[in-house]
């Protein structure tokens, strides 16, 4: 396998989303592109990912939602990251976003997000792109 | 004592955590904070878990953190999946069911993948649970990748090791091969509850009568049944788990697990350092066509090895060291 460092990445659904097909597809993406992806399942709140990513030192988040968590928990996701002191990892979103909270989104931190149709590849050439290991 | 060190057993999540990382992907220095971190190790009970994929091993050790916990433990788990042969990448998804546990500070839990380790485990999974019982960690609980003839490396890690069966295994059972019956301290039979069940345990039971012979000169393990889905039968598994550590103590069983542990770890250490050494400094930039010829059998490996042997002083290394 190399000596080249592996990228872990958090795979998180905040909120009540009761589908996660969507992120499940994205995890085996980034799998499949040699990424070590951490997947917490649903139902999951801000507190919970982060305590998570800090756990599983993470370089990225991928946050989804499908039904308006974007709105109130993703922020609130950007908040704890600050808090604790973990505002370096690169958090995106995807799942059902309105294109006119992206700008709203972006302003807190949130480095791109994937609305419906994004291609996996997109997802995977992205992170391999702008997601560093940790030094 | 070092910051880090400090940090660590402060209960620092953030530094157990980044520690893990560097030990994990080898970076430059890991072996300097392993080094200093050795005192502070030794003291953690280890408990394995393995299985076949399905039968309950993440919903089950959510259950025993939780029962450990009431009984004043700190619990650390480690959750190790498979990596892809192909992409190198994994989904590490054991801590789903963990998930109730995450915030308490009490219980630090890692999923590693196996980045290419045969075996059961990844190749760092002994050092990262060092860094859990340097954290303060009572019990550590280490859920392998799942069971198959070779993945038994968990023996040699864990002081009890636990097989988890389901009902329905039936013939498997009858076909399992000696390796998983041999392994196992205690049998947990989880969804005790499904059709199958008393059969299961009979034959299970039975299987173990016919081994005595393996028993000689260990405590024949029990069958515990367990619901973990519904909590059922999780105290008595739990209780059985310390009723084995007491065991391994009384007997000095224990004493002596731990100090075979630190030997072979030395000898792992010795091993894997000089290998590398040695290549680089006979090889150097040639390293890769020396591999090259061997794997293109233009080369004879005895014939290398041989040459390097000869060619390092080791009479000298002998009278230095002999006195």
């Amino acid at each position: 396998m190399g000596n080249e460092r592996k990228i872990r990445v958090l795979v998180a659904k905040p909120g009540l989303d009761g589908h996660d097909r969507g992120a499940k597809v994205v995890a085996r993406g980034l799998r499949d592109a040699g990424f070590e992806v951490i997947y917490t399942g649903l139902h999951q709140t801000p507190e919970q990912i982060v305590a998570t990513a800090i756990q599983e030192d993470v370089d990225a988040i991928g946050l989804s939602s499908l039904a308006g968590a974007h709105e109130y928990l993703f922020p609130r996701v950007m908040e704890l990251l600050k808090e604790k002191g973990a505002d370096d990892i690169v958090v995106w979103g995807g799942g059902i976003i309105p294109e006119e909270d992206i700008p709203k989104l972006k302003a807190i931190g949130i480095k791109e997000i994937f609305l419906p149709g994004s291609k996996i590849e997109d997802t995977v050439e992205w992170v391999r792109a702008n997601v560093k290991p940790k030094e | 004592m070092e910051d880090f060190i400090k940090k660590l057993r402060e209960g620092d999540i953030r530094t157990a955590a980044r520690l893990m990382r560097h030990i994990d992907d080898r970076t430059p220095g890991y072996r300097d904070k392993l080094k200093k971190l050795y005192p502070y190790t030794g003291n953690a009970y280890i408990i394995g878990i393995t299985g076949v994929p399905g039968a309950g091993k993440s919903t089950l050790t959510d259950k025993l953190i939780s029962e450990f916990l009431d009984r004043g433990e700190k619990v650390g788990v480690i959750a190790i999946d498979p990596s892809s042969p192909f992409s190198g990448g994994a989904i590490l998804g054991d801590r789903i069911r963990m998930q109730s546990h995450c915030e308490n500070p009490d219980v630090f839990i890692r999923s590693l993948a196996t980045r290419g380790h045969l075996g059961g485990l990844s190749s760092s999974t002994t050092e990262i649970i060092d860094v859990m019982d340097a954290m303060g960690k009572t019990v550590v609980i280490v859920e392998t990748v799942g069971v198959g003839q070779d993945e038994i490396e968990i023996v040699d890690t864990a002081h009890t090791t636990i097989v988890v069966v389901i009902p329905g295994m039936g013939d498997d059972i009858q076909a399992i091969k000696a390796g998983i019956l041999e392994i196992a301290d205690l049998f947990i039979l989880n969804k005790a509850d499904r059709e199958g069940a008393a059969k299961t345990k009979r034959e299970l039971q039975a299987m173990l009568d016919l081994s005595r012979n393996l028993y000689k000169d260990r405590k024949i393990p029990d069958i515990a049944e367990t619901v973990a889905l519904f909590n059922k039968g999780v105290k008595e598994a739990v209780d059985k788990i310390y009723e084995h550590k007491n065991y391994l103590i009384e007997t000095g069983k224990f004493e002596e697990h731990n100090k075979k542990k630190r030997e072979l770890m030395f000898l792992k250490l010795l091993h894997d350092d000089l290998q590398e050494n040695i290549l680089k400094t006979f090889y150097n930039k040639e390293r890769d066509n020396l591999i090259s010829q061997i794997r293109d059998k233009k080369l004879n490996p005895y014939e290398v090895v041989e040459e390097i042997m000869n060619e390092i002083d080791l009479e000298h290394f002998c009278k230095v060291h002999n006195g």
